[in-house]
């Protein structure tokens, strides 16, 4: 699922559009431990946090992170905005919970590969068998 | 190609500017076409350096050669230097100050993501003399 499609369904409030919302999302991701989030957040994943700081940022664009939501009405302050925009870095935001907010995109991201033929899809669905896609 | 070096300064507890020296170089080893994942494990060493520098050490200079077939990095600082070299690299040990915590940082993982993202790393460090972090990402 593309980022501007996941906006559109989930109705979360863009607060910087970014440079790519033609860019496809892995999975989602939630953490609020920056450390931890650079060592694990999935490369093109949808990051979930309510720690909205510059350094926020920094991580998502290190780790390839396609597209950042500050839940709980979290938000970004003049400079890291900025950085945002001069990175071009898709954030979005939510009154939600970030479990909810997460939960709220995972079944939107399954929904749409559902809709994609079998052949076609990337996602691997039976845990019994392994997937290199 | 020729070896490339670069240079950074990072200053000291300013937050608001780490991230420049890994985000250039992250620029710089996309433009040349390296891998991303290999990318990806420069740019998060280097990121964690120049936290740690910025936390612990009041700042330090970076210095970078990008090879055909790795880059090399070498982080010097003139901080306060690491007493127990094991006891830092274990997860979750951390002598961060709260106010960095609060920032979503000090969770003990510096070192060991810097460990863990380069495919060589040696410490040395002299308590209250400094302390040099030599990292090597190989590009596949």
């Amino acid at each position: 699922m593309k980022i501007q499609e996941l906006i559109d369904k989930t109705r979360f409030t863009v607060i910087n559009a970014g440079s790519d919302t033609g860019r496809n999302i892995s999975k989602p991701y939630c953490c609020d431990l920056l450390s931890i989030a650079m060592s694990s957040a999935p490369a093109d994943g949808i990051w979930f946090t309510v720690m909205a700081n510059l350094n926020t940022l920094a991580v998502a664009a290190l780790t390839d992170t396609a597209c950042v939501v500050l839940c709980q009405n979290t938000a970004l302050d003049e400079n890291a905005l900025k950085k945002a925009r001069t990175e071009g870095i898709t954030v979005l935001a939510t009154e939600l919970p970030v479990f909810d907010a997460a939960l709220l995109a995972y079944e939107q991201l399954n929904a749409a590969d559902a809709s994609i033929p079998a052949d076609e899809s990337q996602t691997c669905r039976n845990p019994e068998t392994t997937c290199d896609a | 190609m020729p070896s490339l070096h670069y240079e950074y300064q990072v200053s000291g507890d300013d937050f608001t500017r780490a991230g420049e020296a890994s985000s250039d170089i992250k620029n710089k080893l996309k433009q040349m076409g390296v891998s991303p994942s290999a990318v990806r494990k420069a740019a998060i060493a280097i990121y964690e350096g120049e936290i740690n520098m910025v936390i612990h050490a009041g700042g330090g200079a970076i210095s970078v050669e990008i090879l055909p077939d790795q880059i090399a990095m070498e982080l010097i600082d003139h901080g306060p230097g690491i007493a127990d070299i094991g006891l830092a690299m274990q997860e979750g040990y951390s002598t961060a100050p709260d106010a960095v915590r609060s920032l979503g940082f000090g969770a003990g993982m510096g070192l060991p993501n810097m460990k863990k993202y380069s495919d060589e790393m040696t410490i040395t460090s002299r308590v209250g003399e400094g302390t040099t972090v030599s990292m090597v990402v190989r590009f596949e």
